[in-house]
């Protein structure tokens, strides 16, 4: 099936308005030795409910988290409660089916929408402003250390191991075309042990850590002052319910996964780069910007601004590429946030630093099993066991459950293991009893 | 849409309202300072908002009634794509299934996503006349910069990176492709179009040398004309070492008639939020896989999934060769599902019928406006065209801007406007093939009318959206872009 309307008779009409007596008319601009000429090696069409057969195939071959497979999981991507208000809302074809917002007049449904979220944000973060978003915490961070490096005119990086290593590679990946220079910082006893000298023009924390420890981005944020170079913070949203916020202890730059809020895990994507800055960088901000103003009429009204900074205007002098965004997920991230409220968000990072405080335990008091760091964690931690990382996923799979995130070579190995509010004692204890059979 | 203005979720806000509710879970209820160290805790909680949940839905509620959408009417944007999203694609991605999956599960547990993700990857070569794809770049912007550094590394296995360092680019390219560029580490080299709106070919000779890493092209150009002598650009680069690159935006001109990779092209992106109805989502998330030659493929960004020899079951495969990961997992993988949905409704049958239809359209549409529009390239175009406001404005004072508030006020989304740069106050008009020729003749009207309206009544557009033209010099001015950055009223 196709969405094309025109019935044989309409083409015909529409053709002899122009003159033409075939459609095939229309691509005799297209050279005959590039024309295919037999169509697309395809199978044809199918209808709507074949379409869903497959799809039916395509689902029932995965195993999704839920009752059947608890899910234990993170390192960036964590099985929250998503209430039911955020497809109702966020997903509305309105929002949907919008396009960006280039006209404001007919465009203040997002554009406001978004106006909302970066002032979300600016709150979690304690940062003065926030873009519209990008496309997930590891791009963010790639802006983030090009605005570094920008603002000190410095290309040195200094990357901590705390970082998520696939956040890290795609840093990699874009520092061949950038010429940044990464350093890779080591962790002691799970946190970052940043050197006394040197010239970096970015100093780069993540905080809770890829091991789930909370860093001291106080320390951090004096030490890059001291060298000179800007503190660029990869928080997460729902700590901000408990800790300190990264923009109050010295952060220049603050980037996020917002996927807790209002994403599903759907393998990875579409997730939510978070992006925000203080006020004297705003110049390099990267992506769409929403700001207030008026219209002629002096009504409040919101539109993109500083519109200079982007490609489109700057062209090849444009410090970031970034055209589409992930506006939509921006506002399923303000709706699940919005429905949180401030004592749901604060409420909601207690449950979750609860649990994982009941399952380290709970785990840690296995033969076998033991910390890899001493360092406080909220809702992930890391383990050494018996057996290797992914040989316990394997085998917990089969007890019914998603164990964790084996844990890289460059951390000594073991496992990774996140603790959401969606988790009750129940499942944690049986998380446990079935954890301890499999190291045996 | 009415024009009463809607507080914000701020401004709804009252101490002590919530919305939220917890599963009862038994653990054990620690205290924050018993869960983490005084030093780290914030002394009072982020400030979010306090609404309910009633006042939650009807805030976001009358905010998506201020809104255009393509649900609600035609968006004839250029270079956009602005198709009808079916609803079939919204259901094939709402299952459990390919949601609820964690992206570290292992293998085993998800043999349906790589099966779906390999079958996308396959379909969208065919597409295109590629080998190989790479699934993970989020948008189109995202695909070019993969492709320049794939140019990279390509040049680079041949010793040859240091050397070539200019990319082509002509003057009618998007901006995120010059943008691209400059993140890859080359130098932009602009190619100028000839009068017949194509690139140059004389000049692109005259720019070529083995300093060249590559060209980046859109075919059929922004202009919405077709690169005739396309075999002949591709010669020429390739014959002075370089690659070409293909900017899928335009591929909605060509589904089924014709392919990137016969036309030359070495890399390819394509727009799932454009060519496969991918929805825009008020700016994203989109799509923008890349694909290339068979020579190419050992560079694609990893992993990749993959058919193990012997049982079949799919792997996470690193290319040999990987220029590294673009995405923190496998690329907006509900948009990537989406788009498969599209496709396999469609099939190769339905994606000729798309491109026929688009290309009858857009046709039918210059021919209605001729005479009343300037159509500086007026000769047979693809599933776009650029008409020009220049004839009005010196008539009467209306620009392209005045047609575009115009426009709004008739029930359409206006076209892209002052893009590309080449042409003076442009409007470049793409109707898409899922506009009816009801709805055509209705967009054609409307412009009709709106050329021979005055361009002080003109000036006043729109007059029935929520807003007004609004302040942008004062937006920049007074950079207002949180809640809590308002100046403070005394």
């Amino acid at each position: 099936m196709h969405f094309v309307p025109h019935t044989d008779a309409e083409v015909g009409q529409m053709l002899d308005d122009m003159g033409l007596s075939s459609v095939e008319e229309l691509f005799e601009v297209v050279p005959a030795a590039l024309r295919l000429a037999g169509g697309l090696d395809m199978e044809p069409g199918l209808a709507e409910a074949d379409v869903g057969g497959r799809f039916d195939a395509y689902a029932g071959g995965n195993r999704p988290v839920g009752p059947e497979l608890v899910c234990f999981a993170g390192a960036g991507a964590y099985d929250h409660d998503i209430p039911s208000v955020v497809n109702r809302l966020a997903f509305r074809s309105e929002f949907v089916t919008a396009y960006t917002p280039y006209q404001p007049e007919v465009a203040q449904g997002v554009l406001q929408a978004l106006f909302e979220y970066q002032t979300l944000v600016c709150r979690l973060f304690g940062t003065d402003v926030a873009n519209a978003s990008l496309y997930d915490g590891a791009s963010a961070l790639v802006e983030a250390v090009n605005l570094a490096t920008a603002a000190t005119g410095r290309s040195q990086v200094w990357l901590s191991r705390g970082v998520h290593p696939q956040w890290r590679e795609v840093v990699a990946t874009m520092a061949v075309g950038t010429g940044h220079a990464l350093v890779d910082i080591d962790l002691d006893g799970g946190l970052t042990a940043f050197p006394a000298e040197g010239a970096p023009g970015a100093i780069v924390v993540q905080n809770p850590n890829h091991l789930g420890c909370v860093e001291d981005v106080a320390t951090a944020g004096e030490l890059a002052r001291r060298l000179g170079a800007l503190l660029v913070v990869a928080a997460d949203p729902v700590s901000a319910g408990l800790l300190k916020p990264p923009g109050a202890l010295g952060a220049d730059v603050v980037v996020g996964e917002g996927q807790p809020f209002g994403a599903p895990l759907s393998l990875g994507g579409p997730y939510l780069g978070l992006f925000a800055c203080r006020k004297e960088h705003v110049r390099r901000l990267p992506g769409r910007l929403v700001g207030e103003t008026v219209d002629t009429e002096g009504r409040r009204a919101y539109v993109t601004t500083l519109r200079t900074r982007e490609q489109d205007i700057r062209r090849e002098r444009a410090s970031s590429n970034v055209c589409t965004n992930q506006t939509l997920m921006a506002v399923a991230f303000l709706v699940h946030l919005g429905w949180l409220g401030t004592a749901g968000l604060r409420e909601l990072a207690l449950r979750c630093a609860r649990g994982t405080r009941y399952a380290r335990e709970a785990l840690l008091a296995i033969d076998g099993v033991e910390a890899v760091a001493p360092a406080a964690v909220l809702r992930e931690f890391a383990v050494r066991t018996p057996v290797d990382g992914a040989t316990v996923v394997d085998r917990m799979a089969e007890e019914g459950f998603l164990a964790g995130v084996p844990l890289g070579e460059e951390y000594g190995g073991g496992l990774l293991v996140a603790v959401t509010e969606k988790r009750t004692k129940a499942e944690i204890d049986a998380y446990a009893a079935a954890f301890e059979k499999v190291v045996r | 849409m009415g024009r009463e203005e809607e507080p914000t979720l701020f401004e709804l806000s009252a101490p002590g309202r919530t919305a939220a509710s917890f599963r009862a879970t038994a653990v054990p209820e620690w205290t924050a300072e018993e869960l983490v160290s005084a030093a780290h805790l914030r002394d009072d909680p982020a400030p979010v908002a306090e609404v309910s949940e009633r006042d939650l839905v009807a805030h976001m509620t009358r905010l998506s009634h201020r809104q255009f959408s393509v649900d609600l009417g035609g968006y004839p944007l250029g270079s956009c794509t602005m198709k009808y999203n079916p609803k079939l694609c919204d259901d094939a991605v709402a299952r459990t299934g390919l949601a609820g999956v964690h992206p570290a599960s292992p293998p085993s547990l998800t043999q349906g996503w790589m099966a779906l993700l390999a079958d996308l990857e396959q379909a969208l070569c065919r597409i295109t006349g590629m080998a190989a794809a790479t699934l993970q770049p989020p948008a189109g912007a995202a695909g070019e910069l993969t492709g320049l550094l794939l140019m990279r590394a390509w040049h680079g296995a041949n010793g040859e990176d240091a050397k070539r360092r200019r990319v082509l680019i002509p003057d009618s390219a998007h901006g995120t492709n010059p943008a691209s560029v400059t993140l890859g580490g080359y130098a932009v080299t602009q190619v100028p179009s000839d009068d017949r709106g194509c690139v140059d070919v004389d000049a692109l000779h005259a720019r070529l040398d083995d300093d060249v890493a590559g060209i980046m092209l859109t075919n059929p150009n922004t202009l919405g004309l077709f690169e005739e002598d396309i075999v002949a650009i591709a010669d020429a680069v390739h014959d002075a070492g370089g690659l070409l690159y293909y900017d899928g935006a335009n591929l909605n001109a060509i589904l089924g008639v014709t392919r990137p990779g016969d036309m030359g092209f070495d890399i390819v992106h394509m727009n799932l939020h454009k060519t496969f109805a991918v929805p825009h989502g008020g700016g994203g998330p989109g799509a923008g896989p890349v694909a290339v030659t068979e020579r190419l493929a050992p560079f694609l960004p990893g992993p990749r999934p993959l058919r193990r020899a012997g049982d079949g079951a799919y792997e996470w495969v690193e290319p040999e060769r990987s220029i590294g990961r673009i995405h923190s997992w496998h690329g907006n993988a509900l948009a990537l599902a989406r788009a498969w949905s599209y496709i396999l409704a469609n099939g190769g049958d339905g994606l000729r019928t798309v491109s026929e239809a688009a290309v009858l359209n857009a046709n039918w549409l210059r021919h209605r406006l001729r005479g009343t529009y300037d159509i500086p390239y007026d000769r047979p175009n693809m599933h776009e065209f650029v008409a020009s406001a220049t004839n009005l404005k010196k008539a009467g004072g209306m620009r392209a801007l005045d047609v575009a508030k115009r426009l709004l006020e008739e029930g359409f989304h206006a076209p892209t406007t002052y893009f590309p740069l080449i042409v003076e106050e442009a409007l470049m008009i793409e109707p898409t093939e899922t506009e009816s020729p009801q709805t055509l003749a209705a967009l054609a009207d409307a412009l009709l009318r709106i050329a021979r309206g005055t361009a002080d009544d003109a000036h006043e557009a729109p007059r029935t959206s929520p807003v007004g033209r609004v302040d942008e010099a004062r937006a920049a001015r007074q950079l207002i872009p949180t809640w809590d950055a308002r100046p403070q009223r005394s």
